[in-house]
């Protein structure tokens, strides 16, 4: 890790004029991607900004009903959240099925969402990567691919979003709130990962200088019935290799609503939009649930060693959904 | 059908026996508090901190280095390659005579060529005054190559294997009738291909030493499997008395076989002690583990069965390839159980090697038979279903009387009561046979057995015992504490043989200053130092004894060793029973250690068992080696077990989770039940990241590990990993010491199997290839 | 890339103020080990994906070798040597000897500082992923819930079993109150 110089901001508009005076500067929340990044080469920031003694923890009703959650959240706490747990229990169950509970006592809201890919490529200085460096090449394209996108990957990087508390954010149509000197911005939750393009260095639509300060949640009643299922390589403490955040509601045996996201197929949370319209209205059978499934995953293009993930991510659509309207829950 | 026990005596009728209780490790209170130091935790005041650069090319000469940026680096004491290292002595040949010749990992001189044999090879060390200086100073050190052609593609070059010769220890292959005619001729029959990837230990202490010259004198902080190797490796490699070089490890934080060899790691941190004049730490990175410490090879393996319509078998084939690095490694033993398990008329085992330009391959917990016991237990169990017996069956069927393919006697063998007990505590019957057949909720349930098999090992060992006139007693031998328990289990052992309580017996390990030790290798240490332990305290009682007759006064006077027991602290004449108390008067049965002594005017008394001088060392060796040689003439001798597995699967998705385990092993006698039971849990823990998740990603492309890693090569977590029942038949071998067969690898064997074959009966799928990840079921 | 300018981190470590002049790259596991020779704490993979570095910080556990040192500036940290009451050992210590919940001893240190930092959590009625309702008010401390939770502390010996009995016992003995003094102490 090369050396840097270490600055603690005490309050908003003290983090924003650091980060656009100080040359090279990254923020830092918990450290728990920052600090792996550095130590492997890849991140090389020249002064370090924590934002981590911002007034930033707080977990608040909005007055539409939705919920406000601060950028300095600990994901331990944001999973913990009563008001979370009874009207997006989907959300904090993917939360906990990310990392360790070490990690997630650490890690923060703002961090989640920017956390970088496990790409074994990207993590390993030795091999080309164009999210690295752009116009190198990309190892990964014929190697280990396990862990790689099935959806909206390009020629020039085919890696995915490892997080898993984005997407249930996602499926909750959240919204990024950021701010720089410039001002507030309110980013779309579906538009703020980016697909890589020709541009895979380019992850996400915040300017370098912004910092995320809350996340915001609209009421959505069909939440309170909703679930995240991860599937992964080990029971716990695992990147997800498909993961499904869903939420359903019936009525008259017909889908009333319904939210859908898929993780760890694409290099954003994949809003499961195709799924949703083939359900909306459709009956809430098995049968719809395969339709679903098959609309979303027609475009699935699979890498030399994920093929599997494309029947893998149909069925984890359709069991999440056929357990929702049995149980109510997936967990 | 037992010989005469030959070191295996009474113990102690008392009340007072150590030997097989649940005994707390003696080591419990410092490693559950933080003061059980390891090899990167002893302070010294002008330590310095290294790091290693690592070659990214497979193959190839080094055409240029540029170390300004890291020297510029703030606190870099220096940046040494192969342009400024001092001259090394090269790895030295194998020879029998000086076993640590067996100890380099990999014959290359790091730092004293210009030539790079795989992926990784170390090719700078940068010192610094801190770690953070060390570790930014390495990424900066520039080295660009011309690459050399390179073969490190297992899949495809293991066309170009060649068959294992066989050597002393070690048996490529064998056969008996003609295996492939039977197998050809067999009315029921199955011929199966399996593979295994590469592993990586991964003990959690990533390898780390620290090293300090003294003039010609060097102390090495390591936690290493084998001390004297470690210790006149390296007095070779730098020119030095093997006198002159003190290694300490006291605690090793887990090996598995990865702490056997010399790496390059210690090497280049005593090179960088020397070079700088300070006393030096590396700790390696995780990745650097990957890249500079061999793990297990992959295999793949040919298993074909051909049996009567009963289920006897007639034909047993099992060969394998593995792989060994140009510059090292040895080959496995995957076909080892295969010449015991079956008594099949005809067998063939054959093992092949192909050399590749990859790290070299190392021992790993039950390195062979790990892996080989996943291809035949699982053939075995695929075999069961084209006959329509019950696996177990089938196996009882085949339970031969001698060694399948030499007729030599087993020392022991338990198969049959580990099946009989095993099945029991599992509810075996419960299970009906048609896969697919059992399911708990929306989960498909299946159960599966396998057994396990290791022989069993022993080893030379020097120990010295000494008794004090207090009553307590110092065992002095220089064996390894990765986790086993060893100092616990000698405690036991020693407390017995002299008759004294647990406590009042401490045990030295871990130094080469003290009595050669023997490697912990092969699942025998204990038994190695348990036998060199009972002749010490043997002896040492022979001598007490002597200095009792001496007196007019003791009620030992005129008695002979034979007559004589060793219980209550004391020794006592065994005609007599009670504990009459030998306070002097010559009327009791006995008296106490500390009544002999003190009469005799005696601080303590000590016995000895083995040399260290140098011919006393080689001396030593040819005894131990005739006596091993002529013992393996005489018997085939294992430990063996049965696993039984309860997995449930998701039918969605595939997932694995294990749910049940229950492991009945003959291990002997069982000397600590406590720690016995986890080291055994420890084993199939492992198995079920064998079978379920571990795999080193050697890139194909260009023979680089890509998941160098403990977020990227999944081992088991805990919720992994379900209770596990596992149970001893406590049956002493009596070819053995104490009759105690060694328990650190048996419980591997036959866990991938017993789980593949309860993934079978689960979902219908044969899964052939480890590790069995969710998409080779869906 | 001239010399890092040093940080003064105050931090009170096992109820000691430490004063530390530290380059801010330090990880507070490199500090402790190195700086404060507390060496209990064990380095694994310094890549956040085993446990053994695991401390208390204010009573919550966290992984010390992904955490920079000056961002605990001014916290409480406590680590396997600051547990237990002089003489006497902490009951997860004891019980972990009892339960033989160790081989090597490698992971111990962070799995006991985990165990005290879960039963502070579970305590607290944090739900995990093994947590089938999330709306319950108490959560049962299952086997299952255990092993979900401590899955943060990796254990190549295998000492799983031993580890979970441990935990069971102590948390049967004491419900609720394990972790309750560290997290106290902190305040
Ligand atoms: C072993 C391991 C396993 C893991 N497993 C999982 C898993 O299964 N699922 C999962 O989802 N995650 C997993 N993670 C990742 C973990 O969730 C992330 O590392 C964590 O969420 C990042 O949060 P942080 O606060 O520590 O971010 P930091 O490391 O502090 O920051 C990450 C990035 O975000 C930027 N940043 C942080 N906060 C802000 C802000 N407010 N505004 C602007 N920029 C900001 C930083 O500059 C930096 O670039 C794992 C991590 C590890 C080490
Ligand atoms: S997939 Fe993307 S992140 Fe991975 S190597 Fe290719 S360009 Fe880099
Ligand atoms: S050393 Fe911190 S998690 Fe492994
Ligand atoms: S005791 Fe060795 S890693 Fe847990």
């Amino acid at each position: 890790m090369k050396a840097f110089s270490y600055v603690s901001a005490a309050d908003v508009p003290a983090a924003l004029r650091a980060i656009s005076t100080e040359p090279n500067a990254k923020f830092i929340g918990g450290g728990t991607n920052l600090v792996d990044l550095m130590r492997e080469e890849i991140e090389r920031p020249d002064t370090i900004i924590d934002i981590t003694r911002l007034p930033l923890s707080g977990i608040e009703e909005l007055p539409g009903g939705g919920v406000r959650i601060g950028a300095m959240v600990r994901n331990s706490h944001l999973a913990a959240d009563r008001l979370i747990r009874m009207r997006y229990p989907m959300l904090s169950q993917a939360v906990l099925t990310g990392a360790s509970a070490q990690l997630r006592n650490m890690a923060t809201v703002g961090g989640n969402l920017l956390q970088r890919t496990r790409c074994l490529y990207f993590y390993d200085g030795a091999a080309a990567c164009n999210k690295r460096e752009p116009g190198r090449g990309c190892d990964a394209i014929g190697g280990f691919t396990r862990n790689h996108a099935i959806l909206g990957a390009s020629g020039a990087c085919v890696a995915t979003h490892p997080s898993d508390m984005c997407v249930a954010l996602a499926a909750l149509d959240a919204t990024v709130v950021a701010e720089s000197v410039r001002g507030v911005r309110r980013i779309p939750m579906t538009e703020f990962h980016l697909l890589p393009g020709g541009t895979p260095d380019v992850e996400t639509a915040l300017a370098p200088d912004e910092l995320i300060t809350a996340v915001e949640l609209p009421e959505i009643p069909v939440a309170a019935t909703s679930a995240y299922r991860k599937v992964r390589d080990r029971a716990s403490y695992a990147f997800a290799l498909v993961s499904v955040a869903a939420a359903l509601e019936t009525s008259d045996g017909a889908v009333s609503a319904v939210r859908l996201a898929l993780g760890g197929v694409a290099a954003k949370p994949w809003r499961a939009h195709l799924a949703e319209q083939v359900l909306l209205g459709a009956p809430a059978t098995e049968e719809s649930f395969q339709r679903a499934a098959a609309a979303e995953l027609a475009p699935a293009v699979a890498q030399s060693q994920n093929a599997f993930k494309i029947e893998l991510a149909r069925r984890t659509i359709v069991a999440t959904l056929r357990r929702l309207l049995t149980d109510g829950s997936a967990a | 059908m037992t010989q005469a026990p030959v070191h295996s005596r009474p113990l102690p009728t008392t009340a007072e026996r150590s030997v097989g209780k649940p005994i707390d490790r003696v080591d419990g209170r410092a490693k559950t508090t933080g003061a059980a130091r390891y090899s990167a935790e002893y302070p010294y005041p002008d330590i310095a901190h290294a790091a290693l650069v690592h070659a990214a090319v497979s193959r190839g000469r080094i055409t240029g280095i540029d170390d300004a940026a890291a020297s510029a680096v703030p606190g870099v004491l220096a940046v040494i390659t192969h342009l400024n290292a001092p001259a090394m002595k090269p790895p030295p040949p194998v020879s029998l005579m000086n076993l640590s010749t067996l100890a380099s990992g990999t014959t290359v001189n790091y730092l004293n060529t210009d030539e790079v044999h795989w992926d990784g090879q170390p090719v700078a060390v940068v010192v610094a005054e801190t770690l953070e200086a060390a570790q930014q100073a390495a990424s900066l050190v520039g080295v660009t190559y011309d690459e050399l052609p390179a073969a490190f593609d297992f899949a495809a070059e293991e066309k170009n294997a060649k068959p294992q010769k066989s050597d002393l220890v070690q048996s490529g292959g064998a056969r008996k009738g003609d295996a492939e005619a039977a197998l050809a001729a067999a009315p029921v029959s199955v011929d199966l291909r399996y593979t295994t990837p590469p592993h990586n230990h991964n003990a959690l202490e990533p390898h780390a030493t620290t090293a300090a010259w003294d003039g010609d004198r060097l102390t090495v902080h390591e936690g290493t499997q084998n001390i004297s190797w470690m210790r006149d490796n390296l007095a070779l490699k730098f020119g030095v008395p093997a006198g002159n070089v003190r290694v300490i490890s006291p605690y090793v934080g887990g090996a598995f076989g990865g702490k056997t060899m010399i790496w390059a790691g210690t090497i280049l941190t005593v090179l960088a002690a020397r070079v700088t004049g300070r006393p030096v730490r590396l700790m390696l990175t995780r990745e650097g583990v990957y890249r500079t410490v061999g793990g297990r090879t992959p295999s793949t393996q040919r298993v074909a069965l051909g049996a009567e319509r009963d289920g006897r078998l007639t034909a047993l084939i099992h060969t394998s390839v593995t792989r060994l690095g140009r510059v090292g490694g040895g080959p496995e033993q995957v076909t080892s159980q295969s010449r015991h398990l079956y008594d099949a008329e005809n067998i063939l085992v054959q093992q092949n090697l192909v050399k590749l330009d990859l790290l070299s391959n190392t021992v790993m917990r039950a390195p062979g038979e790990s892996i080989g016991t996943f291809a035949l237990e699982t053939a075995v169990d695929e075999l069961a279903y084209e006959l329509g017996l019950d696996p177990i069956e089938l196996r009882m069927r085949n339970e031969p009387e001698r060694n399948p393919i030499d007729g030599k006697r087993f020392a022991h063998r338990m198969l049959r009561e580990a099946y009989a007990r095993g099945a029991e505590r599992f509810g075996w019957a419960d299970r009906t046979p048609e896969p697919g057949s059992m399911r708990d909720g929306r989960w498909l349930v299946g159960m599966g057995v396998a057994s396990a098999y290791h022989p069993s090992w022993q080893f030379a060992a020097n120990v010295t015992v000494r008794l004090s006139a207090d009553g307590t007693v110092v065992v002095r031998c220089g064996f390894h504490e990765m986790g086993m328990g060893g100092a616990t289990a000698q405690a036991q052992i020693a407390a017995d043989a002299l008759g004294v309580p647990f406590e009042a017996v401490r045990v030295e390990y871990g130094d080469s200053t003290l009595p050669t030790g023997p490697g912990a290798g092969g699942s025998g240490q204990t038994a190695s130092v348990a036998a060199s332990l009972l002749s010490a305290c043997d002896k040492l009682k022979r001598s007490v004894l002597a200095l009792a007759r001496r007196s007019r006064e003791s009620p030992l006077r005129g008695q002979r060793l034979s007559g004589v027991e060793a219980r209550d602290g004391g020794l006592y004449r065994a005609d007599r029973s009670g504990s009459g108390s030998g306070s002097g008067s010559g009327s009791g049965s006995g008296e106490t250690y500390t009544a002999i002594l003190t009469r005799a005017g005696r601080n303590s008394v000590e016995a000895k068992v083995g040399s260290d001088t140098r011919v006393g060392a080689i001396a030593g060796q040819v005894r131990f080696m005739s006596k091993l040689m002529l013992d393996r003439r005489r018997w085939v001798k294992a430990a063996s077990g049965a696993q039984f597995c309860e997995v449930r699967v998701d039918p969605d998705t595939g997932e694995v989770r294990v749910s049940r385990w229950v492991g009945v092993f003959d291990v002997g006698t069982v000397i600590n039940a406590k720690t016995t039971a986890g080291q055994l849990r420890g084993g199939i823990v492992m198995g079920i990241g064998m079978a379920l998740s571990e795999e080193t990603l050697v890139d194909p492309r260009n023979g680089r590990i890509m998941n160098p890693s403990l977020a990227e090569y999944h081992v088991p977590v805990h919720a992994d990993v379900p209770p596990i029942d596992v149970s001893c038949l406590d049956e002493p071998d009596p070819t053995m010491p104490l009759g105690l067969i060694g328990v650190g690898e048996v419980s591997i064997t036959g866990a991938a199997a017993a789980i593949a074959n309860a993934v079978h009966h689960a979902t219908g799928r044969r899964v052939r290839d480890l590790p069995i990840t969710l998409d080779r079921l869906l | 890339m001239g010399r890092q300018p040093v940080v003064e981190v105050r931090m009170r470590v096992n109820g000691v103020m430490e004063s530390l002049d530290l380059e801010p790259r330090v990880s507070l596991l490199d500090a402790l080990r190195e700086r404060l020779g507390l060496t209990g704490t064990k380095k694994g993979c310094n890549q956040g994906a085993c446990g053994a570095c695991t401390v208390l910080v204010d009573g919550e556990r966290i992984n010390s070798c992904l955490a920079l040192a000056v961002q605990y500036d001014g916290r409480e940290i406590t680590t396997i040597e600051g547990l237990g009451d002089g003489e006497r050992a902490h009951p997860l210590q004891s019980a972990f000897v009892r339960n033989d919940g160790f081989q090597c001893g490698y992971c111990t240190s962070g799995q006991i500082c985990s165990a005290i930092g879960m039963l502070a959590e579970h305590g607290a009625g944090a739900p995990s992923a093994a947590t089938e309702h999330l709306s319950a008010d108490t959560i049962e401390l299952s086997d299952a819930e255990i092993r979900e939770r401590m899955s943060g502390n990796l254990c190549r010996c295998g000492a799983y079993n031993g580890i979970v009995g441990a935990i069971r016992e102590v948390a049967a003995a004491v419900p609720g109150e394990i972790g309750r003094d560290v997290m106290e102490a902190a305040r």
